[in-house]
């Protein structure tokens, strides 16, 4: 059994899915975040000032990128996963002699192109209000291909667990998107009381705005080697999780 | 022998308690056209979605060419094209793709899939909507398409349940055709139905299983043999009176007769009576025959008569359990 071609196929439905439904899943990231930069960036941002030594704007457009890579790696696993679920189209694959490691690359790694791809389009349409710098373009693409992995990661376990389409929005809105505007993706941590930067430390994202802000600004909040570390720490939780999930058809066998 | 499908001990309880099978035992030899009948709710479902991992079973032991589904389960499953009973595929993407990424998941290229997609599509007049997405389809084409879908990685046995529900009798009449074909060229099949006829025209050997037991299992030919009474309908050319007619049936004692009206007949025939004996009284009565045919299919009435049996053999276990 040649694993790589059932991997290609998955890879490649996800594709397929995403780019066919791209008025849904790639246009919305572009506007919101159009209206982040006009808001937060031109009208509110020039009256804040400098942030870490740079103007306000370019301050928070590493943290808007990697709020887009979150949100689309997450959600794309999720809703694609539970309509298989749904669909009973996941039956496919299960009756299917494909791995569950398969299974799972496939969908995280579908997750992890529909991240990227809208990452980019946001980093297209940030151009058009800031210069953006490169201070360190690997670690830009490290922390942007952890950060969408663990993500989509998170989302396929959230899927596994939906009874019901509304399962799939609990998370996003009372976890994900806490997280993320308390991620520092507006601000600089530093700015915060003493106890509050304690408590954003154990605030994942934490770590992956600031590593990623590292590698366009050169600056951060906190070390990047604990920031990979984390990631990573997710990212290995996430995956024994999931496949764990899987081999025991928790939501997916009877 | 090569078994297609060894079945031994077979066990399933859904959480709740609801025990859906009972320990069964069955084998499907190579090359077989197999059926498996039941009764709503008998195990046939489960039966199938063990076999083809998509339910977990409580114990027993299930091979696929002798390879063990819970030590070889990935080359079990290569061995395998399910026809669910439910349609179970994406209603959003075009009839290629749906076949292409499946024959993707059993490890065939794109370009060898491509070919076989246009082969099973055309074979199963599905090519003029190759590109539309399967929510399109007719239920009749969705059916069809899960039959194409299950073949996309040429396996050796092909699991159907219940694959002419809701079809129209023209196009199940075209399944069955190319069921047996398929069968023709060595493909093992094994079909669940609730049309009798359907599993008579077409399987060599049968199993009925209700209430997760297995009732009876064997050739097609044996059981049908076991069919004591046959119910025969006679379409009479009208002459005679209904009161006539009720005269001529009392006369008759070998044989037993029905009138349903004055321009039917029926006749209930045992192993030792043959249909000339009735002609031949028909004929002295000058009672014109102007067609005949069976009054329900023959398996249905072995299919009834097994689960009856059942069903009060239960009863009376229950009722001695009281006393």
């Amino acid at each position: 059994m040649n694993n790589s071609i059932a991997l290609k196929s998955i890879l490649t439905k996800e594709i397929q899915r995403f780019t066919r439904i791209w008025v849904q899943t790639l246009v919305p990231p572009a506007i919101t975040i159009s209206l982040y930069f006009v808001i937060f960036g031109s009208l509110i941002g020039s009256r804040i000032g400098e942030m870490g030594g740079f103007d306000y704007m370019s301050f928070i457009v590493p943290g808007l990128i990697m709020m887009s890579v979150i949100t689309n790696s997450y959600s794309n696993v999720a809703s694609s996963f539970f309509s298989a679920k749904w669909q009973r189209n996941v039956e496919e694959m299960l009756v299917a002699p494909v791995p569950n490691w398969v299974i799972v690359a496939g969908y995280v790694g579908g997750g992890m192109c529909r991240g990227i791809l809208v990452g980019l389009i946001v980093t297209s349409v940030s151009l058009l209000f800031v210069d953006i710098q490169l201070h360190n373009v690997w670690i830009i693409i490290a922390t942007v291909m952890l950060t969408s992995a663990t993500f989509a990661l998170g989302g396929l376990i959230n899927a596994i667990f939906a009874g019901s389409f509304d399962d799939i929005s609990i998370i996003p809105t009372f976890i994900l998107t806490p997280l993320t505007y308390l991620g520092g993706v507006f601000y600089s941590i530093s700015l915060l009381p003493e106890f509050w930067q304690g408590v954003s430390q154990a605030n994942p994202i934490v770590y992956m705005v600031n590593a990623f802000r590292y590698g366009f600004l050169g600056i951060s909040d906190v070390s990047l080697v604990t920031a990979f570390a984390v990631i990573s720490f997710f990212i290995v939780t996430l995956f024994t999780i999931a496949m764990v999930l899987i081999s025991k058809g928790i939501g997916l066998r009877s | 022998m090569t078994y297609a499908l060894e079945i031994s001990a077979l066990a399933k309880t859904y959480k709740g308690g609801f025990q859906a099978l009972k320990g069964i035992d069955l084998t499907v030899s190579e090359g077989d056209f197999f059926a498996l009948l039941g009764p709503n709710g008998a195990g046939k479902s489960t039966s199938i979605g063990v076999i083809t991992s998509l339910v977990n079973k409580t114990a027993g032991q299930v091979k696929v060419f002798g390879y063990d589904i819970d030590t070889d389960l990935e080359k079990a499953k290569s061995f395998i094209g399910l026809v669910p009973q439910e349609f179970n595929f994406s209603q959003f993407e075009p009839l290629v793709n749906i076949l292409v990424n499946q024959a993707g998941y059993y490890g065939v290229t794109k370009s060898v899939a491509t070919k076989r997609a246009e082969k099973y599509l055309k074979q199963l007049e599905l090519w003029d909507k190759r590109d539309e997405p399967a929510r399109s389809l007719s239920g009749g084409m969705k059916r069809r398409l899960m039959i194409a879908r299950a073949l996309m990685h040429e396996p050796k046995m092909l699991i159907l349940d219940e694959p002419t529900a809701g079809v129209d009798i023209e196009l199940r009449r075209s399944m069955w055709d190319f069921l047996r074909e398929l069968n023709k060229q060595g493909i093992t099949i094994i079909l669940t139905t609730h049309y009798l006829e359907e599993a008579e025209m077409l399987c060599r050997n049968i199993a009925i299983i209700d209430g997760g037991e297995i009732v009876e299992d064997t050739s097609m030919k044996k059981l049908l043999a076991q069919l004591d009474v046959e119910t025969f309908v006679f379409d009479i050319k009208v002459g005679a009176t209904v009161a006539e007619l009720e005269a001529f049936t009392q006369q008759s004692q070998a044989i037993a007769y029905r009138v349903v009206d004055d321009h039917t007949l029926e006749v209930d025939l045992n192993k030792t009576q043959n249909l000339n004996q009735v002609f031949e009284q028909l004929n002295s009565h000058h009672i014109e025959v102007l067609s005949m045919r069976n009054k329900s299919n023959r398996l249905e009435a072995l299919f009834v008569s097994l689960i009856n049996n059942k069903t009060n053999t239960k009863q009376k276990d229950i009722t001695k359990g009281a006393k």
